[in-house]
C-alpha cells in the first residue's frame, strides 16, 4: 500500500454530480478512514450509484463532477482519465451489481482476473495466473484451475460475482466500493458472497464503501452509515446510533419500512410501514429539505430553507430532529 | 462447436437446394421454347424438336433438374448452345475480373468503415462525429454508378492518372489489370463503406454503454483502451453479421460498377447470355453466384461461432 499513514482512505468534499440539466448528487461530504467501512443507504434514485461512479471517475457520458475526492494523496476529481485509470483496480476498486453484464462475455474469467494483476503489477503471465488462482481459491471457487478457462455465461451467478470480487481485490486496493453486490443474486448465495467479500476486505485491511438497500447488511458489515435522500446525505454516523436513535425523519421511515422479526408476517398482519409518497424526480426537487413533501414533521422552514448536516458523532440535516430519549426525559 | 457447425452446414445445404430449385424453375419459366428461339422464325417443328432433343430439353423437368444438379456437383456447368464453349471456362475468365473487384471493394469498405465508424461513435455529440455521420448518410444516398462516374471524371479525365474504363487482362499485364481495377474498387469500396459506417457506429455505441466496458475501466483501462480492447471485440459480433448481410448489396454494386467501367465481368456475361436465351449458361452462372452468397453467410456464421463463446458452446 502506498497510503500516507493517518490520511483517510477517501475523503469527499462537497461532491456535486450533474449533467447540466439535472443534478443527481447535491453536495455530499464524507470520509472513510483506512480500513474503515461505511454503508450508504437510501431509496432507489437517491444518488448512491452516481456518488460511487463519481469517486471512480466512471460516470456515464455527459455527467461531470464538482468538489474534491481526496484519495492516496491526490484529488481524483482533478485527474485525467489516463491518470485515474492507473489507480482504478489498484488503489481503489469497485464491485458492480450485475456480474453477468459486468464481465466481458467473450473472455475467459481467468484471463479477466490475470489481466488486472499483470496490468498493475507487471508480473509475467504465469505469475499472474498463479495469483488469479490463489484469488479464486480464496473466493472458495471450486476447481479454480479449470474454472479459469470458463466464460462468464458458463458459471453460476454466485460464482460470477466471486470472480468480480476477485478482480476488484486482486491488487489489494485501499478502498473498495461495492454497489449492491448481492442484489442480483439468489437469496441462498447472497450470504455466502457477502461473507467472502467481508473476509477478503478484512484480510487486506481495505476500506469499504458498501451500497445497499439491505439495512441488516450494513449493521453486520459497517462501522458508519450515511443515509442519502434526493442527492444529499441527510444523516450520517455510527451504525448503531443511526439505526437505534435516528434524528432524521427519513431515516426513521427507512427503518420502519424494513422487515424485521417483529414487524414482518406473511399472513397479512405485517406492521411494515412504507414511507408515503415517492422520491421526487431530479427535475422537480422541492425547495428546502428534499424530504418535506413526505415528512410528517415538515414546517414552513422545511419548505424554504435547506437544512445543513450538523452534529458531532451523529450528524443529521433536519430542522426538527426526532428527540432522543434522554432529551424527552429532560423536558 | 461441432454441433453448431453441423447445424449451420445443414442449413447451408438446405438453402443451396431451395435456391437451385427456384433458379431452375424461374429460368425455365422465363426462357420460353429455347430451341424455337435459337432456330428463328422459319424453323420447322421437326427441326425444333430435334434440337430440343439434342439439348435434352424435351425430357421431363425433374429429370433435367436432376441431371443439371448432378453435373454441377461434379463441376460440369454445362455448355453454351451456340458457341459450344464450356460454361466453366467462360466463368473462370470472367471471375478474374469480378472476384478481385468484389472482394477488394468489400475489404476496402470494411477497412474504411471500422475506424471511421468507431471514431464517429467515440465522438458522438461532438461536431466531428456528426460530420462523419452526415458524410456517411450522403454516401448511402449516392447511387453506385454516380460515384463511379465522379471518380472516373476526377482521376481519369481531369488528372489522367488511371483508365476511365475497359480492361487489361492479367495475362497481358498485371499492372495494367490492377490499374483498370483501381477506380472501380474505389467506387465500390466507398459505397460499401458508407453503408457499413452506420452499422459500425451504432454497434460501437451500443457496446460502449455496456456494463463490461465500465468494468474494464474500473480495473484499470483508460476509456480508449476499454473501447479498443473490450468494446471493439464485442462489437465485432454485430459487425460481422452486418457484413454477411451486405454481400447481396455487394453483388448488386459489382454489377453496376462493371457496367459503368465497362469491365468484362460476370454480370456482363450473364446479361449477354440472357439476351441470347442461353438457358444453361445463365442458370449455372446465377446458381454459382447464389452459392457464393450462401457460402459467405455460412462462413459468417462460423466466424460468429469462433468470435462468440456463448454461441460456440450452445447446443
Ligand atoms: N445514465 C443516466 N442518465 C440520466 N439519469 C440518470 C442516469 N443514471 C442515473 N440517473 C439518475 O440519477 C439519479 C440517481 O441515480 P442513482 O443510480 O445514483 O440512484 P441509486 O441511489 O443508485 O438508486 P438504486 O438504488 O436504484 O440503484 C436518479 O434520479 C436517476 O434517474
Ligand atoms: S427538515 Fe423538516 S422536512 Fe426535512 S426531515 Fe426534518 S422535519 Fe422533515
Ligand atoms: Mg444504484
Amino acid at each position: 500500500m502506498t497510503s500516507s499513514s493517518g490520511a483517510p482512505a477517501i475523503e469527499v468534499r462537497d461532491l456535486v454530480v450533474t449533467n447540466g440539466e439535472v443534478t443527481a448528487v447535491r453536495g455530499v461530504s464524507f470520509s472513510i478512514p483506512q480500513g474503515g467501512r461505511m454503508g450508504l443507504v437510501g431509496e432507489s434514485g437517491s444518488g448512491k450509484s452516481m456518488t460511487a461512479l463519481a469517486l471512480m471517475g466512471l460516470l456515464p457520458m455527459g455527467w461531470s463532477t464538482r468538489g474534491e475526492v481526496l484519495h492516496d494523496g491526490v484529488d481524483l476529481a482533478k485527474l485525467s482519465d489516463k491518470a485515474l485509470s492507473s489507480r482504478r483496480g489498484r488503489t481503489l476498486s469497485m464491485v458492480f451489481q450485475d456480474p453477468l453484464s459486468s464481465l466481458n462475455p467473450v473472455r475467459r474469467v481467468g484471463d479477466q482476473i490475470s489481466w488486472v494483476i499483470r496490468h498493475h503489477t507487471g508480473v509475467d503471465k504465469r505469475t499472474a495466473e498463479h495469483q488469479a488462482i490463489a484469488m479464486m481459491t480464496q473466493m472458495t471457487l471450486p476447481r479454480p484451475e479449470s474454472l479459469m478457462r470458463a466464460y462468464p455465461h458458463e458459471i453460476s451467478g454466485g460464482q460470477r460475482q466471486r470472480i468480480m470480487i476477485a478482480m476488484a481485490l486482486a491488487c489489494y486496493p485501499q478502498l473498495i466500493i461495492a454497489d449492491e453486490p448481492t442484489t442480483a443474486l439468489d437469496v441462498t448465495v447472497q450470504k455466502q458472497v457477502l461473507r467472502l467479500l467481508n473476509a477478503a476486505v478484512s484480510e487486506r485491511g481495505s476500506a469499504l464503501l458498501m451500497i445497499t438497500h439491505d439495512l441488516p447488511i450494513i449493521a453486520a458489515m459497517c462501522d458508519t452509515v450515511a443515509v442519502m435522500y434526493a442527492g444529499r446525505i441527510v444523516e450520517m454516523g455510527p451504525v448503531r446510533q443511526v439505526f437505534r436513535h435516528p434524528r432524521h425523519h427519513y431515516t426513521r421511515g427507512l427503518l420502519d419500512s424494513q422487515p424485521t422479526m417483529d414487524n414482518f408476517a406473511l399472513d397479512g398482519t405485517s406492521r411494515l410501514v412504507s414511507i408515503p409518497g415517492m422520491v421526487p424526480p431530479l427535475h422537480a426537487l422541492p425547495d428546502g429539505c428534499g424530504f418535506n413533501p413526505r415528512c410528517p414533521a415538515a414546517s414552513d422552514r422545511c419548505r424554504t430553507i435547506m437544512p445543513e448536516l450538523t452534529g458531532d458523532t451523529l450528524k443529521s440535516a433536519c430542522w426538527h430532529p426526532i428527540a432522543r430519549v434522554d432529551e424527552v426525559a429532560a423536558q | 462447436m461441432a454441433i453448431y457447425v453441423l447445424r449451420k452446414l445443414a442449413f447451408f445445404l438446405g438453402a443451396v437446394f431451395v435456391a437451385s430449385v427456384a433458379i431452375f424453375l424461374l429460368i425455365r419459366a422465363a426462357g420460353g421454347n429455347v430451341a424455337a428461339i435459337l432456330l428463328g422464325k422459319d424453323a420447322t417443328a421437326e427441326a425444333i424438336n430435334a434440337l430440343s432433343h439434342t439439348y435434352g430439353l424435351d425430357r421431363p423437368l425433374p429429370v433435367q433438374y436432376y441431371d443439371w444438379l448432378v453435373k454441377m456437383a461434379q463441376g460440369d456447368l454445362g455448355q453454351s448452345f451456340r458457341t459450344k464453349e464450356m460454361v466453366s471456362e467462360l466463368v473462370t475468365e470472367r471471375l478474374g475480373v469480378s472476384i478481385p473487384l468484389a472482394l477488394s471493394g468489400l475489404l476496402l469498405g470494411i477497412l474504411i468503415a471500422i475506424p471511421v465508424g468507431t471514431y464517429a461513435a467515440r465522438n458522438v455529440g461532438k461536431l466531428s462525429g456528426a460530420v462523419l455521420a452526415l458524410i456517411s448518410q450522403i454516401g448511402i444516398a449516392v447511387p453506385v454508378f454516380w460515384a463511379g462516374i465522379l471518380l472516373s471524371v476526377l482521376f481519369g479525365v481531369r488528372l489522367g492518372w488511371l483508365p476511365t474504363g475497359g480492361w487489361t487482362d492479367w495475362s497481358q499485364s498485371w499492372v495494367g489489370a490492377i490499374r483498370s481495377l483501381v477506380l472501380p474498387v474505389l467506387s465500390l469500396g466507398l459505397i460499401m463503406a458508407a453503408v457499413l459506417i452506420r452499422y459500425v457506429r451504432s454497434a460501437v455505441l451500443d457496446v460502449m454503454n455496456q456494463d463490461y466496458v465500465r468494468t474494464a475501466r474500473a480495473v484499470g483501462m483508460t476509456r480508449t483502451q476499454a473501447l479498443l480492447n473490450v468494446g471493439l471485440r464485442n462489437a465485432s459480433l454485430p459487425i460481422v453479421t452486418i457484413i454477411g448481410l451486405q454481400v447481396a448489396e455487394l453483388i448488386g454494386g459489382t454489377v453496376i460498377i462493371e457496367m459503368v467501367f465497362s469491365l468484362p465481368g460476370l454480370s456482363r456475361m450473364i446479361l449477354a447470355n440472357v439476351a441470347a436465351r442461353e438457358v444453361i449458361v445463365v442458370q449455372s452462372t446465377v446458381m454459382l453466384i447464389i452459392v457464393f452468397v450462401i457460402a459467405v453467410n455460412f462462413l459468417v456464421d462460423l466466424l460468429y461461432g469462433i468470435l462468440d463463446p456463448r454461441i460456440r458452446n450452445a447446443t
